[in-house]
């Protein structure tokens, strides 16, 4: 068994490393060489860059593909640049324009992971004859008794599983996260002692193609015309003032809301509470609207140990849930239900649950599965709260 | 730190891309190497600088006699792509015209080029040139290849020179891919202008030529110097000239040479097929120049067909790569009228004179087993 858990020498197994140019990446690639993997770099040209505003610190730049190869040549291996602008565009950014329109907070990583690099990236890698997908995640891929696990990183600061949910069984067999063990520290020392040029090159920050976190710019680009102004209202009713467009806007968001000195009674600061899109509203209210104990969730990709459907119908499962990146996970019980659905019912409320994000399912360490969020409740106010479309 | 790994593919490789760049000749090389101790600048009055001006010389009459043209009708460029550009851009006022099977250094020389079409087989379509002409009267140039790089097709030429003299037209010519595997002629074709480059030769890159017609003056292309009859400034690229005129000598003595290519091609052609008849040879049913093929596998993209390929130490090409190493679909097989996903799924081999039986062995075994790992999608 070599280090990748598959039974062959090293130097007959083909690696295939999702290259993006970072040090993340950079090094998985150096490690694997290092311990004589046949290693093949990739990297996917996301979209154009000339077209995009070229910001540092953000991936997939034309400076990135550059770095990439750099240190391709400097580790010796063979390196190619794939053009996946057209699905990206399709299969990403659109989808992260609607979502947003939809009055959602979408994760466009998450489904660049889903749809760009864990499927056609390693649908390429197996046409070239390769044995494992590697990527600079940190993660770790743990070999259980019922096939490969998803844990957490080593490293909580650095821990990427929440954007890592959709991996399905299948993908998760192929793919290795070398780096799930590190810190990120140590993967810089790495990569000095590799001779990387890019062990002190920033972390990148933002989403690749929003340059400055300008979201809404970026919505406006893609879907012009769309992006509209409305009203800002109160949970009372009250319009308080002028909004330009919902896409600006997330649940949960306290500062910017344009409405400055307005508060609410008992001098409240406000919160958008949600986002009602066909009717242009932004509505805000105090903090205490945002609470919400029951979370809905549709397009669940479960890794986990498989459930009885009993159980998960009536009794549900005891985890934790994650329902933003930054996020720590929270106590809570879920219950599967019908269509890849699920109700999660959390042991205490949380404040500013926006759909469009994910809710990542977790026992201890290990990644059970996730699903998008499609609409909350039970907080102070009763019914559904959800981005008008959603189900 | 030591010395980057080199692959052993990289140093026992097979080089199957010619059309790319051909590897260059060991006489080409050896020219190059005594050029190097010359001290002149070609424009200098001293003797240094006239035995420099002499070695350029020599080099240009003999790419004007590849093509059976005088010295004083070619002017060095930097490249195949700068003199397609100096010709297109050369005459303004004119409605340019070319095939859509052109090199985007064509293509892309000038805006509002208008594109005629070709046939499946990817020859172009002259009575769609004809009917383009016909429909205005102002100046025009038409631009076609001889051969396609990518399919090796053979243009009809000097059927299209008729028709667009006939209408009072200038023609250019992208020759670059036939010198040295057709004998080539300016009048014979019947063409004002045409392209050529030396490393597509065996010459070295960085180095291409544009033959005029006697008494055309395009304007132009670098100003600042009286170069290449004052339309080419710059101090001349003296080794790439030498290394251009030793190639253009070997070419024109080794275009028999072609028949043994023509054999090689034919062999790699009808074994791939058999062992996978859903592939098939792009351009097959028109003429060809003897060591192009243009190889579609349904199904599996170009680009992972280039890179399963390479990591098998096997070197072809797909569409045209771009400087970040990045594939596009290939325009000439839109052109041909395949969809989006065939144009994306060829690949191109073309031999030289490194080339032999071992190289086609050694591509068929890899290739073959690449087709039989991927699973027939559409094929």
């Amino acid at each position: 068994m070599n280090s990748l858990g598959l039974s062959k020498r090293p130097q007959d197994t083909r690696v295939v490393v999702a290259m993006s140019g970072g040090v993340d990446s950079s090094v998985t690639a150096a490690v694997l060489r290092e311990e004589g993997y046949d290693v093949v770099g990739i990297t996917l040209q996301l979209y154009d860059h000339g077209l995009a505003l070229q910001k540092p610190g953000a991936c997939c730049a034309g400076q990135d593909i550059y770095d990439a190869r750099q240190v391709a040549d400097r580790i010796g291996i063979p390196h190619y640049v794939l053009d996946y602008e057209g699905r990206f565009s399709q299969d990403v950014m659109d989808d992260f324009a609607d979502s947003y329109l939809r009055g959602e907070t979408p994760i466009p990583c998450v489904r660049c992971n889903q749809r760009v690099k864990f499927r056609d990236l390693l649908s390429t890698a197996r046409d070239l004859g390769a044995d494992a997908l590697a990527t600079g995640h940190y993660v770790r891929r743990i070999a259980g008794p019922q096939g490969a696990e998803l844990h957490r990183a080593v490293d909580p600061a650095k821990d990427q599983s929440y954007f890592l949910f959709t991996t399905t069984r299948e993908q998760l067999e192929f793919l290795r996260f070398p780096l799930g063990g590190l810190t990120k520290p140590e993967t810089r020392a790495l990569a000095e002692r590799h001779g990387l040029e890019v062990a002190a090159k920033p972390d990148s920050q933002d989403i690749c193609f929003v340059p400055n976190g300008n979201y809404a710019e970026v919505v406006a680009k893609l879907r012009p015309g769309s992006v509209e102004p409305g009203d800002i209202v109160h949970v009372d009713g009250r319009v308080l003032g002028r909004h330009k467009g919902v896409v600006h806007y997330t649940v949960g968001q306290r500062k910017g809301l344009g409405i400055g000195g307005i508060r609410g009674q008992e001098e409240e600061a406000l919160y958008v509470v949600r986002l009602e899109p066909a009717r242009r509203r932004v509505v805000v209210g105090p903090r205490r609207d945002l609470a919400r104990s029951l979370v809905m969730v549709r397009d669940v990709n479960w890794l986990g140990p498989d459930l009885a459907p009993d159980l998960a119908d009536s009794a549900g499962i005891e985890v934790s849930v994650k329902l933003r990146s930054a996020q720590p996970a929270a106590p809570a019980l879920w219950r599967a239900g019908p269509d890849g659905t699920a109700r999660v019912e959390l042991l205490e409320a949380q404040h500013g649950i926006a759909p469009g994000q994910a809710c990542v399912v977790y026992k201890g360490d290990r990644v059970l599965g996730g699903g998008w969020i499609s609409g909350t409740a039970g907080g102070v106010a009763e019914g559904v709260e959800a981005g008008e479309t959603a189900a | 730190m030591t010395a980057p790994f080199v692959p052993s593919f990289r140093r026992t490789g097979v080089y199957l891309d010619h059309n790319a760049t051909a590897p260059l000749k060991p006489e080409v090389k050896a020219a190059m190497g005594q050029a190097m101790d010359l001290v002149g600048n070609p424009s200098s009055v001293h003797a240094f600088g006239r035995s420099a001006r002499r070695a350029v010389e020599e080099a240009r009459a003999a790419v004007a006699a590849l093509v059976g043209v005088k010295p004083a009708q070619v002017l060095f460029t930097g490249s195949g792509t700068e003199a397609n550009n100096f010709a297109l851009r050369g005459f303004p006022g004119h409605r340019l015209l070319t095939s859509a099977i052109e090199h985007e250094s064509v293509l892309a020389a000038q805006p509002d080029t208008e594109r005629f079409g070709v046939s499946r087989d990817g020859v172009a379509d002259l009575d769609d040139l004809e009917r383009r002409l016909a429909g205005s009267d102002a100046p025009a140039l038409v631009s076609l290849m001889l051969v396609n790089n990518e399919t090796g097709v053979i243009q009809p030429v000097t059927d299209a020179a008729r028709i667009a003299h006939a209408r009072g037209a200038l023609v250019h010519c992208d020759a670059v891919q036939a010198a040295g595997r057709l004998p080539l002629s300016p009048s014979d074709l019947g063409v004002d202008l045409m392209t050529l480059s030396a490393h597509k030769l065996g010459g070295p890159t960085g180095v291409g030529a544009l033959i005029l017609a006697e008494g055309l003056e395009p304007d132009a292309l670098i100003r600042g110097g009286g170069q290449e009859r004052r339309k080419r400034a710059g101090t001349e690229n003296l080794l790439g000239i030498v290394g251009f005129g030793a190639a253009a000598r070997l070419a024109r003595d080794g275009l028999a040479e072609t028949a043994d290519l023509a054999t090689l091609r034919d062999r790699l052609e009808r074994e791939a097929l058999t062992a996978m008849p859903r592939a098939r040879v792009m351009g097959a049913g028109a003429a060809r120049v003897a060591n192009t093929s243009c190889l579609m596998l349904p199904g599996l993209p170009g680009e992972t067909q280039v890179m399963t390929l390479d990591l098998a130490g096997v070197a072809v090409s797909a569409g045209s790569a771009c400087s970040s190493g990045k594939v596009k679909p290939s325009h000439v097989l839109a052109a041909m009228g395949e969809d989006d996903r065939s144009a994306a799924s060829a690949i191109r081999i073309s031999l030289g004179w490194t080339s032999d039986d071992e190289a086609v062995d050694r591509f068929l075994t890899a290739w073959i087993a690449m087709a039989r790992r991927s699973a027939p999608v559409d094929g």
